[in-house]
């Protein structure tokens, strides 16, 4: 590897962006290269200080005001009954939350769906700021004690921070109009909820990857326990998450 | 009944997915036009289009969609400062060519840079040149993947790789130059 490229490539490197071979080039050729090896250190000391000054901007209150009244209002308009039942043929999860005993009989056929459409709405609620854990704690060992007696199911709290995947802390949420377990994980700045909830199948379903309003939301089932992973990072990510999450849960539960 | 920009049910699908994304436009908007009403212009225009694209949205993310929509919105803007044209335009030509280490032997690599306050790195960063500040931003600051920079800015990969290479080496250059200055 010339410098020049090495020049380009300790970049990705910094950014966990290179692949396990092209990494070792990388390191190979800054072994054994004292301007490569200074340039990465002075690199990473820049990303260092950057990482710590912020340097984003909040959008100014009026325009966040314009932004909303430029869209259609859903509270302004008197909802007629046709308009409501239209709601409820579209599966629609604002309706869904609304009246559940009546969709669950309309929209039978169509459960799935409208569970992940509910898990697609809880993953955006908690976003919003402060929302995201009501247990902050990288620690596993604080994270899962702290779901006992809030749930009929003990969630599996798996700290995935060796695998690039950081666990940040617990939430409970509602699904299904039911409490249900949230797991948080940060991959980079992106969020990861891991929802958990009871099922009676105790059978395993293989995991099936959906998007929904741009989510990538993985789900499967393992142990009597029903699992989506949602969030927006690639799809090929989220299946490395869940991947890495079954194989530590495997070992866990073997070991 | 087609759906149309009216439809409630639409708008507030489009309002849960793209409103959390508010501040990160506003941000990129600030970085690409260098000023804040023409920022808040640009993302508005920004947010009605993907409204009206909003039908046609598959995903992947909505972070790198909304990017690339505000991109043409800024473009459009550029176009119109005639003083200033194609200042946004991909100009792989003399600067993206040149060797990028020469710029690092003008600076001690030893020395440490100093933590500076927001506004100055802010107007370092602002220095920079198109498409560096832009794939900069993108990856510092809105801390997208090299994947969905590619993706937002139309670009191979690769390419954004040796942009943001270039945008370090010479914020880095410009960093240490002015510590220099100062002293």
């Amino acid at each position: 590897m010339t410098c020049d490229e090495a020049r380009i490539l300790l970049h990705a490197l910094l950014d966990n962006e290179l692949d396990a071979g092209h990494a070792r080039e990388v390191e190979a050729h800054i072994a054994s290269c004292p301007d490569c090896a200074a340039e990465l250190a002075a690199q990473r000391e820049m990303q260092r200080v950057l990482a710590n000054t912020s340097l984003g901007y909040s959008a100014p209150a009026s325009l966040r005001t314009r932004i909303e009244a430029s869209l259609p209002q859903l509270q302004r308009q008197q909802p007629t009954r046709r308009s409501v039942l239209r709601g409820f043929a579209m599966g629609s999860a604002v309706s869904a939350l609304a009246a559940t005993g009546i969709v669950a009989i309309v929209l039978r056929q169509d459960d799935q769906q409208r569970i992940l459409s509910e898990v697609v709405s809880a993953h955006l609620r908690s976003l919003q700021a402060g929302h995201l854990t009501d247990v902050i704690s990288t620690d596993q060992h604080t994270v899962k004690p702290w779901f006992n007696g809030k749930l009929d199911v003990a969630p599996p709290v798996i700290d995935l921070t060796a695998q690039g995947f950081t666990l940040v802390g617990g939430r409970l949420d509602y699904i299904d109009a039911r409490a249900i377990g949230a797991v948080v994980y940060k991959r980079r700045q992106h969020v990861i909820n891991l929802f958990v909830a009871q099922t009676a199948s105790t059978e395993h379903r293989p995991p099936k990857t959906q998007t929904m309003q741009g989510f990538n939301c993985r789900r499967w089932g393992e142990r009597g326990l029903n699992f989506w992973a949602v969030s927006d990072i690639g799809a090929d990510e989220l299946a490395e998450f869940v991947d890495k999450f079954e194989t530590a849960m495997k070992a866990n539960v073997e070991g | 009944m087609p759906p149309t920009n009216d439809d409630p049910d639409k708008a507030q699908r489009f309002r849960e997915a793209a409103l959390p994304h508010l501040d990160d436009v506003y941000t990129l908007a600030r970085y690409l036009l260098r000023d804040a009403s023409d920022a808040e212009d640009a993302v508005q225009e920004c947010y009605l289009r993907a409204l009206k694209h909003f039908d046609s949205y598959r995903g992947p993310a909505m972070k790198p969609w909304l990017f690339a929509i505000l991109r043409n919105v800024c473009n459009a803007e550029y176009a119109r400062r005639a003083h200033r044209p194609s200042a946004i335009e991909d100009t792989p030509g003399a600067n993206e060519q040149t060797p990028i280490w020469q710029e690092s032997e003008a600076s001690p690599e030893t020395e440490v840079l100093r933590s500076r306050d927001a506004g100055a790195i802010r107007r370092l960063i602002d220095a920079l040149a198109e498409p560096f500040r832009e794939a900069f931003v993108l990856r510092e600051i809105n801390n997208l993947s090299y994947r969905e920079i590619a993706e937002a800015v139309g670009a191979p990969i690769g390419t954004v790789m040796s942009r943001l290479a270039r945008a370090r080496t010479l914020l880095r250059a410009a960093w240490t130059a002015e510590e220099e200055q100062a002293k």
